[in-house]
């Protein structure tokens, strides 16, 4: 499955919200439990789903928090700077 | 009179501006500081900013008045018919001889009142649909970038940010407000719309997410959050948006206008994300099932393809059977041949000495017996018929020559022909003076036709008459024909 890390995700893909890409990836697997797909079908779906979760990952993995304040200028302009919160 | 004089005497006299001065002073002495319970009629508030109002009961009334200062700072909106408590001064007016409160201070007369102004402004609202289940936006599964209106200070921000950490570390805009007083209603709303003002991809990201919070307090404390301005911007919000004010059993009207209420700061940060741990641990059971249902279904597959492999013959034995019919026949073959063609041999040597030449001959000598005889008797009817059809032919010449003309010549007729010896067959064609021939039995003579005789005939005067004249038929003889 190293391959498949490699493999650059398609922008079809990288254009899904965790939650679609979640939730299409909860189908193929449903798929391929049931069994009903055609063999070539089903590596290719399976491929998809290897896709579909190095995306997952990477939308988990890119987390930290990191907030900044809204600032009002006088003019009205809007610019932010980093807050910190006790 | 006198009496009405030392009494006149008896009093100190004031000029009108004294007199005024005089209850001025002791009005604002006595009634420095009062507490007045009194319900609002004739509430007005001047362009200048200041509030005129008078506040009564049911048997008196006294004018009142709020300087701009004071206005500004009420929680709440002074509305006619309500009950309020009051703190001022009395004071006089004597330039009108009148007298009214200056109010420095004015609180609805218990939670009552407010809540009944709060439940009359959510009727109103909600009669405008801003509170209808179908204007509720779903909230993103997972935001990228949460906003957040609140105040930068205080404990409510560090435990939104505290859960929201714990869960799910997310990109935060803190849009920071106050969250009581009088500025706190026209600041809240103007963050709400300020993040929904935001274009995609600008310099600041757009929130995906709205959280607008407060910590509890009292209801007069909440009562930013009930304000119109911060409902309707919370109703118009294009940013799904959580609600989040106060403990879990207050509730303001922006929790009615708002995508989902939570009861608390922390809940809302609950709300806003799902637990990435959970999620990690669901991507990676989906992964193994997903790495396992294909092994299985290559398993599978593979067993079906094994098991019908053994079902099918081997090609040997498919072939097998065809082989061993074909070997039988090939053998058979050539053996065939030769019996077939010893077979024709035998007939071939049993009929060649039936083949005589003596046999035909006998059928050619009686075949030309055959002949001779036919050839005789085809000769015989041969003559016999010439001699038939010559006595037919010698009775048709005496026939012939009975019927010719020449015979009626012979009885004494003639034929009466012109120039070119065509018959004249009526006196018509007899012209005067025209030649003719008549021949008569014997032979010819010539004769003229008379001129100018066309009425009658002038052949010779013989019984012969031309039949065909003109003239022969006026004569009865010429009838005869």
């Amino acid at each position: 499955m190293a391959a498949e890390k490699k493999t650059a995700i398609p922008k079809d893909i990288v254009a899904l919200s965790f939650e679609q890409a979640l939730a299409e990836l909860e189908a193929i697997v449903a798929r391929l439990e049931g069994g009903q797909v055609d063999l070539e079908e089903s590596i290719g779906i399976y491929e998809r789903g290897a896709l579909l979760k190095a995306h997952c990952e990477a939308k988990l993995q890119a987390a930290q928090t990191k907030v900044d304040r809204i600032v009002v200028g006088a003019d009205g302009g809007l610019k932010t700077e980093s807050a910190e919160i006790g | 009179m006198a009496d009405a004089t030392d009494a006149a005497d008896n009093l100190s006299e004031f000029s009108v501006s004294e007199l005024s001065a005089a209850l001025k002073r002791s009005v604002e002495d006595r009634f420095g500081h009062v507490r007045l319970r009194a319900e609002i009629s004739g509430f007005k508030r001047a362009a200048s900013g200041h509030c005129y109002l008078s506040l009564k009961d049911d048997r008196a009334v006294i004018d009142g008045v709020m300087w701009k200062g004071i206005a500004a700072g009420l929680r709440f909106l002074p509305e006619d018919g309500m009950e309020v408590i009051c703190t001022g001064k009395v004071t006089t007016y004597p330039a009108r001889s009148k007298y009214q409160i200056v109010i420095d201070h004015m609180a609805p007369a218990g939670i009552g009142a407010l809540l009944a102004q709060l439940e009359e402004r959510r009727k109103q609202l909600a009669a405008e649909g801003l509170f209808a289940p179908e204007r509720k936006r779903a909230l993103p599964y997972l935001p990228d970038v949460i906003g957040i209106v609140t105040s930068p200070t205080g404990a409510v921000i560090r435990d939104i940010l505290h859960r929201l950490d714990d869960r799910f570390p997310r990109q935060v805009l803190l849009w920071p407000v106050l969250v009581q007083g009088e500025q706190a209603a026209s600041q809240i709303t103007a963050a709400i719309n300020g993040f929904n003002a935001l274009p995609p991809g600008g310099d600041i990201p757009r929130p995906d997410l709205l959280i607008v919070a407060r910590g509890g307090g009292s209801i007069e404390d909440l009562w930013a959050f009930n304000e119109e301005a911060v409902v309707r911007a919370a109703a118009a919000s294009g940013i799904p948006l959580i609600s989040a004010v106060g403990h879990e059993t207050d509730t303001t009207l922006i929790d009615y206008a708002s995508d989902r209420r939570a009861p608390t700061p922390t809940a809302a940060a609950e709300i806003a994300v799902p637990v990435r741990r959970e999620l990690q641990t669901q991507l990676l059971d989906l992964e193994r099932r997903r790495l396992g249902a294909l092994g299985r279904n290559l398993e599978e597959r593979r067993a079906r393809l094994v098991s019908a492999a053994r079902g099918l013959p081997r090609l040997g034995e498919i072939l097998g059977l065809p082989r061993q019919r074909l070997d039988a026949v090939g053998d058979r073959l050539p053996r065939a041949l030769m019996v077939n063609i010893r077979h024709g041999d035998a007939r071939l040597s049993r009929l060649t000495p039936r083949i005589r030449p003596d046999m035909i001959r006998e059928r050619v000598a009686l075949r030309r017996r055959d002949v001779d005889e036919w050839s005789r008797r085809l000769a015989e009817a041969q003559s016999r018929r010439l001699i038939t059809e010559r006595q037919n032919l010698t009775g048709l010449g005496k026939l012939l020559g009975s019927l010719s003309y020449r015979g009626v010549l012979a009885r004494g007729f003639a034929v009466i022909r012109d120039a070119d010896s065509k018959p004249l067959h009526r006196a018509a064609d007899a012209h005067p003076s025209m030649p003719v021939s008549i021949e008569f039995q014997d032979g010819r003579k010539t004769a003229v036709i008379e001129p100018g005789n066309t009425a009658t005939a002038s052949t010779k005067p013989s019984r012969a008459q031309d039949r065909s004249n003109a003239a022969a038929k006026k004569n009865p003889q010429g009838e005869l024909f």
